[in-house]
């Protein structure tokens, strides 16, 4: 009998093209998903080189990073933003990649486009010019960011020269708590081990608490994988998993789709593999997360105090936790409860979908949004858009006073012209609280859609719990 | 690719762990289409005062790192996006080699494909240098890559793990396309092989 082998183990032999004595893998990528600001360079690269691009029909290209969120009637008023979205449409027009441009239906950011046309599909290897491209692994793919340099030999080569990783067990066993999410889990874990306890390694979530997730809510937790310092995370695909990807337009159709359940069924790790690193969340004992410091590994359950300095095990510790808080301007051993916020962004590759609208909408309906705070739901695509719009929600979020934008990355990077000034404080549903990362100075609290939403009523940090 | 064999410099320090890509590269200078130009806002919002004028504390505005090659820093370096212009802005400033006790996976691997070396060091060995550096602005130490090993100033020599395709292609100077591309008759054999095949294509039109 063969080995027993993890999932990342299964996906990483399909798709190892060959293999020599002293180099790395060549790994074929099934899917490459293309925006606009990591692909300017590559596309550059091939033309110098005189390249094609090898495999078109396994690109594709959308724009999302550095486009604005006001209505796409109205230009791109940044020309230099404008510039690097031209660049995309025309390079894509002149290499024959299909492009999902400024405005397209089916425009989104690239990490919730891909699923939702069915791009995404199990045992697939997906890259990225975009390290959040571990969202995919909700599907049972292996999903990693790659660089630019890669982006160019994925384009002429439709292969990547890859060294395995290690495999880290997540397990998460129980049932979670009313108000608290997806979101919370990851940012759990990523409290535990640190922005760097996944370096090296490939996450595989599992355990009762995932495997009760939907689609969305699966997207969520391994959109941060790299959070946690993991260039992946994984879930093994279930009747869930097919379930939202039958009938998409990319996906496999008629007996096709058969024999794709087929072989995605194999795909779940085999008893007795055995893991390099393994951990234990118990969902049932977690609360609302939320971040306190400048990465997000500083995080605490929304009812904990924050650390001080003193609390660090050594004295580089000490002093990133007390560099994080001077720069947040926050004390040690208070809780964040109550702090004043001035800006809301509910948005995101982490937490845009529809899901995570409506769970704000359901906050925000009949309710309004304290006076003092912007408060800002950014779609994560035009399906999503639309989609909220036939519920109702967009009336929802105007009637509580948020302000209501088309579909892109936005507050999340920071690069379109939605920022902080310096000093705001934001809860923000993104995946980032990095110094400046949503506007030079600004100051990131992360959270949920709930918590996010329950804090743009109350004016401060909240407890969804309160509300509930 | 510049090749990459030996090194001698000063050492920039910056002692601080988890130093991610949206500190040493802002993503609102990420608009651009080029690699070019982009050392001028290296560490930007550390080392930039709000009115534009460079901060006499931050290190890289201060006469002895003019000219220095190697980035000492804390353990973690290169963490968060994946954006390639992080290594960019950091050899286009001059920096060919950065000590830490750790590295990011994808920051480590850009890094590789644009022969700035990233040496990892045991802890204690960075502790070591933050503080001879402390003592001695002027502290030097040698890089090695065919032997793979660091020389301290007191001729102590410290190995460091790199793999041996990455070394091969540092000490010649040569890129991964070129292997790769090499490798046409095994990625078409692999294509012809597989059960079912995305087409991304399908009912597109521009």
């Amino acid at each position: 009998m063969s080995q027993p082998r993890t999932i990342i183990q299964k996906v990483w032999d399909n798709h190892v093209v060959a293999q020599k004595e002293g180099a790395p893998a060549l790994l074929y990528i099934d899917l490459h998903l293309v925006h606009e600001v990591t692909s300017p360079q590559a596309f550059e690269g091939l033309r110098q080189r005189g390249l094609k691009v090898r495999q078109p029909s396994r690109t594709v290209a959308t724009t999302d990073h550095s486009i604005p969120t006001t209505p796409r009637s109205l230009p791109i008023l940044d020309s230099i933003a404008a510039t690097q979205v031209a660049k995309l449409e025309s390079n894509c027009a002149e290499f024959g990649v299909p492009c999902f441009g400024f405005h397209s239906k089916d425009q989104g950011i690239v990490h919730v486009m891909g699923p939702e046309l069915g791009l995404t599909q199990p045992g697939m290897t997906v890259v990225c010019g975009d390290s959040h491209t571990a969202t995919h692994g909700a599907f049972g793919a292996l999903a990693f960011g790659i660089g630019t340099s890669q982006v160019e030999h994925v384009l002429a080569t439709q292969c990547l020269l890859q060294q395995p990783s290690q495999s880290f067990e997540v397990r998460v066993d129980g049932t979670l708590k009313p108000g608290v999410t997806a979101k919370d889990i990851i940012l759990a874990l990523i409290a535990k081990i640190g922005i760097g306890g996944g370096t090296g390694c490939v996450f595989e979530f599992r355990g009762t608490a995932i495997s009760s997730l939907s689609m969305e809510e699966r997207m969520t937790i391994c959109n941060m994988a790299i959070e946690g310092g993991a260039r992946a995370g994984l879930i093994a695909p279930d009747d869930v998993t097919f379930e939202y990807v039958k009938g998409r337009r990319f996906a496999p159709q008629g007996a096709d789709w058969d024999a794709a359940v087929e072989r995605w069924r194999a795909l779940a790790t085999d008893e007795g593999a055995v893991y390099d690193k393994s951990i234990f969340i118990d969902a049932d004992a977690l609360e609302p997360m939320i971040t306190y410091g400048t990465n997000p590994g500083m995080g605490v359950g929304i009812s904990q105090v924050v650390p001080t300095p003193e609390t660090g095990k050594d004295h580089i510790e000490r002093d990133s936790i007390r560099k994080a808080l001077e720069y947040m301007d926050i004390e040690g051993g208070k809780s964040l409860l109550g702090h004043p916020v001035d800006v809301v962004f509910i948005g995101s590759c982490t937490n845009s979908r529809i899901s995570d609208l409506r769970q704000a909408a359901a906050v925000f309906k009949g309710r309004k949004v304290n006076p003092k705070v912007r408060t800002m739901v950014v779609p994560g695509s035009q399906d999503v858009k639309r989609q909220a719009e036939s519920e109702g929600l967009d009336e929802i979020f105007r009637a509580a006073g948020a302000e209501w934008r088309e579909a892109g990355c936005s507050m999340c990077i920071a690069m379109n012209g939605d920022q902080l000034t310096p000093g705001q404080y934001c809860v923000s549903t993104s995946n980032r609280n990095f110094e400046g990362r949503q506007g030079k100075g600004g100051r990131t609290f992360l959270a949920s859609p709930l918590t996010a939403a329950a804090s743009a009523i109350q004016g401060s940090v909240a407890d969804i719990r309160s509300i509930l | 690719m510049k090749p990459f064999t030996t090194l001698t410099s000063r050492i920039v320090p910056l002692p601080i762990d988890n130093i991610d890509t949206d500190q040493i590269i802002p993503a609102r200078f990420l608009k651009t289409i080029s690699k070019e130009g982009l050392d001028a806002n290296l560490f930007c919002d550390w080392r930039y005062n709000e009115d534009g004028t460079p901060n006499p504390d931050f290190i890289l505005n201060q006469p002895v790192a003019k000219g220095a090659e190697i980035l000492l820093a804390g353990d973690n370096f290169g963490c968060g996006s994946s954006r390639e212009h992080a290594p960019w802005a950091l050899t286009q400033y001059g920096f060919r080699a950065i000590l830490s006790s750790s590295f990011a996976d994808i920051f480590k691997g850009n890094s590789l494909k644009n022969s700035l070396l990233p040496v990892v060091i045991p802890e204690s060995v960075k502790q070591e240098l933050f503080e001879l550096r402390e003592k001695d602005i002027d502290v030097q130490v040698s890089i090695d890559l065919e032997a793979q090993v660091l020389v301290l100033p007191d001729g102590r020599r410290i190995e460091f793990p790199v793999d041996p395709f990455s070394k091969y292609c540092l000490l010649n100077g040569v890129d991964e396309l070129g292997y790769l591309l090499n490798h046409e008759a095994e990625i078409s054999a692999y294509e012809q092989r597989q059960p079912w095949a995305l087409n991304t294509l399908a009912g597109y039109t521009s």
